[in-house]
């Protein structure tokens, strides 16, 4: 069993078996961080650079720990320290970074392809941390993690993806993932947040979100990402609450054991409720937490790959 | 592969008589199971580790604790190129390292590299009083410095021979081959 690339651009063409493989390792991994010492010697002497153009804090901290659970060596730039705000285009970047030879580069960019450009263009193993709209594959790949330890599988199940699906590259890479394994996805939000053509990748699209939680085993609500938003896609963030904010009464309508879960940052009171967020429904710190394992998962099998195609 | 090349150098019988001598070797050295516990390394020194529980459970009526150790995290041919990692799976030690007195069991010993890799994994969990090793063949060709307490049988190898332990929780049956054909031992196998 083994990973197919040497690198993580996105759940999107990826194997049913390479996603069991790393939520397996994960698995293994989870067990580390209850350790008095987290910390294990596989990655020892690999350079990790984390590459994050634009701004993160659970992401980018998430694949620090995974990075150094492992005891890789980490370099961390984001958009705001680096010679990206003196204008230097992602390439010179790219090839600067690379000129220190490191073994990973972990990379969040506002355009979608930016990591698939690097993969491209530089020798390193890249790791997908988010790229633009596009894809989020690790944040995929905890949350599968997460609703595989509580529902024991993805297949079959009924998962519910509300809110800002046009601009959530989270809503993609789980729609790519889910709907890969065998669960079945309904997209839910206002017709102005909800990209044309998404049902051709297998999804199912609502505007109503009481049908779209009705019987849900998995509730994932989406940030309201106003930072992408060119217009408003809505009138106002209470008229959104009110007609797909995630609520109690919304949870009720869910299976009796559903979760509630949410890839953060939350709005609180405008996706969700504090009392559903806060609730014995919600795992969305129970994600947090399984982001390092997944992460550690993905770094052990990709290092197995670096190197591969050089000596193939 | 032809059957010349396959000589079975311990049946089923063996195998047993080779654990009830273990587990009485066991007892024997260190006289009491007061805080001993039977670490077993994936894959195949687990079922032997639990083999040996049940031994000195029936010998010395309280049966010692066991664990599973993984150790790949502990490889040392990790960055070696063009090699997958290997598969992980769980490390499970049900109990207080600290103070612990470890049996660790493993099916081969050959160059000793599991081992090494084993005892720093079991190190980092914690501060065992003492640990032994306990393996069901010992094939000799030792790269590093390392010696177990108790064998099964010595069997002298060359290089190129491959010993394979197949066991009933594993294979299906229980026997240790010799295969004397000069395959090359794989990455995953062949009780490093």
């Amino acid at each position: 069993m083994r990973l197919r690339s040497p690198h993580l651009l996105g759940i999107d063409g990826m194997q049913a078996d390479e996603i069991e493989l790393i939520l397996d390792t994960a698995e293994s991994l989870e067990e580390i961080g209850t350790r008095e010492i987290k910390k294990v010697p596989t990655l020892r002497g690999k350079t990790v650079v984390n590459f994050f153009v634009e701004p993160s804090t659970r992401t980018r901290s998430s694949f620090e720990l995974a990075e150094k659970r492992l005891s890789a060596d980490t370099i961390n730039f984001s958009a705001s320290s680096s010679s990206f705000v003196k204008g230097e285009t992602l390439l010179d970047t790219a090839r600067n970074l690379e000129s220190m030879a490191p073994d990973f580069i972990v990379i969040r960019h506002s355009q979608a392809g930016g990591p698939h450009f690097l993969a491209r263009h530089t020798a390193c193993s890249i790791i997908n941390a988010g790229d633009g709209p596009h894809e989020h594959p690790t944040q995929a790949l905890l949350d599968a993690y997460t609703i595989r330890k509580h529902k024991g599988t993805l297949k079959g199940l009924r998962v519910a993806i509300v809110g800002d699906i046009l601009n959530s590259r989270v809503a993609r890479s789980n729609l790519f993932l889910l709907t890969r394994m065998g669960a079945k996805v309904t997209l839910c939000g206002p017709p102005t947040l909800i990209p044309l053509g998404i049902r051709q990748c297998g999804a199912e699209v609502t505007h109503d979100v009481d049908q779209a939680v009705a019987g849900a085993d998995v509730v994932m609500t989406l940030r309201i990402q106003l930072e992408r938003m060119r217009s408003p896609a809505f009138p106002t963030n209470r008229e959104y609450a009110k007609l797909y904010g995630i609520n109690r009464d919304r949870v009720a309508l869910a299976a009796p054991d559903a979760i509630v879960m949410h890839p953060g940052p939350m709005n609180r009171g405008v996706e969700i409720t504090g009392d559903v967020a806060d609730g014995n429904r919600s795992v969305i710190l129970e994600q947090v937490t399984n982001g390092v394992a997944v992460r550690m998962a993905v770094l052990y099998l990709l290092a197995g790959e670096i190197g591969r195609e050089a000596a193939a | 592969m032809p059957a010349a090349n396959r000589v079975r150098i311990l049946d089923a019988a063996t195998i047993d008589r080779c654990l009830t001598r273990i587990a009485h070797e066991i007892i024997e050295r260190n006289k009491s199971l007061e805080g001993l516990s039977l670490v077993g390394i994936r894959t195949r020194g687990v079922p032997v580790a639990q083999r040996l529980a049940r031994k000195l459970a029936e010998i010395h009526t309280a049966e010692p604790r066991t664990g599973l150790l993984d150790i790949n995290l502990y490889r040392d041919d990790l960055s070696l190129v063009s090699t997958a990692h290997p598969v992980l799976r769980k490390t499970e030690i049900p109990f207080e390292v600290d103070g612990s007195k470890i049996v660790l069991v493993d099916d081969v010993l050959f160059t000793g590299r599991t081992i090494r890799a084993a005892l720093d994994a079991l190190m980092d969990l914690g501060r065992p009083d003492w640990i032994q090793l306990a393996v069901l063949v010992d094939r000799g060709h030792r790269e590093v410095p390392i010696r177990a307490d108790y064998v099964g049988k010595n069997v002298p190898t060359s290089h190129d021979e491959q010993v394979e332990v197949r066991l009933k929780e594993t294979d299906d049956t229980d026997e240790v081959m010799l295969i004397r054909s000069p395959v090359p031992p794989t990455q995953a196998e062949g009780g490093a």
